[in-house]
């Protein structure tokens, strides 16, 4: 009962950061509650469908089926992120800063930020399937356990998780609106990062890449990636306690590239 | 349309190396049966990387998990799937069915 809801709760808390930090980020949009809800829909609707086909999808390419689907949502997601921060912040900044200067409210149209929009459903879709699986394998496998329990267990867990995805979207608007960009623009940074980590791993596990896969140091001592906080902090901002040279290199690169990435779009913003 | 090429790109080079590889890293095979893992111990070699199969043959969902090989993968009832780990420094490397936590358990020994 304990173990079913401590798994969901697992899974679900990386999905629930994610929509939590989106969710602040996007706090002004117009329309901004829809566009989220369909994000959220459209993953678990698309977790359910995976959920189905993983038995098939397992056999793909000698066992790697898996594994391709899992690289592809990476590589999309942070694609996605990515572009979000590097072009998108940088527009919605020039466009906030013009809307100041000349004394207007500040209009985003009604366009949804679908870079966002898939990150999200993306987000649900990856831990959600991984939970649909868990539960609908412990209603069928366990004959000591009720269904009505799991059930239970499995929506007090995902009910956690949702509460610290709530939590971290609270404690976000807390900030004054001028500087909550600034910060959610760093967490959804730090998430490309963990995102490219995630993807090194992925494409070592699958064979794809065999350099630089082993761990560089055992940070476990110093912070258990079991332990409550260590958890956290690998679903915010992708620690890992035994990094590989690939999972470090991808977490940089992914930074600098967004960094660098914005840093070339300002002053053009500037200029015009 | 770029997505899609790329993706069919990632496909046709991960069946490249699917195929390239096989034919030089060590296999071995784990087996999950009534949530325990078969055999318990698995001694590979040092220094290479290894193929692991896993096949599950309990009806019901486990996944793979160890922190210490950086390794995490869903293995649906009855499936087989592939995980490769390493090249490991010697010594041993835990890992459990995160599913099934109080009886799925194992090592790795690296030697």
């Amino acid at each position: 009962m304990f173990t079913t809801a401590l798994i969901v709760f697992r899974e679900t808390l990386e999905a629930a950061l994610f929509i939590g930090i989106v969710a602040a980020a996007t706090r002004e949009l117009p329309g901004r509650s829809r566009w989220l809800t369909a994000g959220v829909g459209a993953g678990v609707l698309g977790a359910v469908v995976l959920a189905l086909l993983a038995r098939h999808l397992s056999d793909w390419l000698d066992g790697l089926g898996q594994d391709l689907v899992n690289i592809g949502i990476l590589s999309l997601a942070l694609a996605m992120l990515i572009w979000h921060c590097v072009w998108v912040s940088t527009h919605t900044r020039q466009m906030v800063s013009e809307a100041r200067r000349l004394g207007q409210s500040v209009q985003q149209g009604n366009k949804a930020p679908l870079a966002l929009l898939i990150v999200v459903a993306l987000a649900v879709l990856r831990e959600g399937a991984e939970t649909v699986l868990f539960v609908t394998g412990s209603l069928t496998g366990n004959a000591d356990t009720s269904p009505a329990a799991v059930l239970t267990a499995g929506a007090l867990g995902l009910l956690c998780g949702a509460l610290v995805g709530l939590g971290i979207y609270a404690g976000l608007s807390r900030i004054p609106t001028r500087r909550v960009f600034s910060v959610t623009n760093v967490l959804i940074a730090l998430l490309a990062g963990s995102l490219a980590s995630q993807l090194a791993r992925a494409l070592a596990q699958a064979g794809f890449i065999e350099s630089w896969t082993s761990p560089l140091w055992d940070s476990n001592a110093l912070l258990s990636q079991d332990s409550v906080l260590g958890t956290f902090l690998h679903a915010l901002v992708g620690y890992d306690a035994q990094p590989s040279a690939a999972q470090l290199c991808g977490y940089l690169a992914a930074l600098i590239f967004i960094y660098a990435g914005t840093r070339l779009l300002q002053p053009s913003a500037a200029a015009r | 349309m770029i997505r899609h090429s790329l993706l069919s790109a990632l496909t046709l080079t991960a069946m490249l190396f699917a195929g390239s590889v096989q034919a030089v890293d060590p296999e071995l095979l784990l087996i999950i049966k009534n949530h325990r893992f078969e055999p318990i111990e698995l001694k590979v070699p040092s220094g290479q990387r290894v193929k692991l199969l896993v096949h599950n043959q309990d009806p019901t969902p486990e996944e793979f998990e160890s922190h210490r090989l950086g390794r995490e993968k869903l293995i649906p009832a009855g499936a087989k799937v592939t995980i490769f780990i390493g090249p490991l420094k010697p010594g041993r490397y835990s890992f459990a069915g995160e599913y099934n936590e109080a009886t799925a358990q194992g090592v790795v020994i690296a030697e």
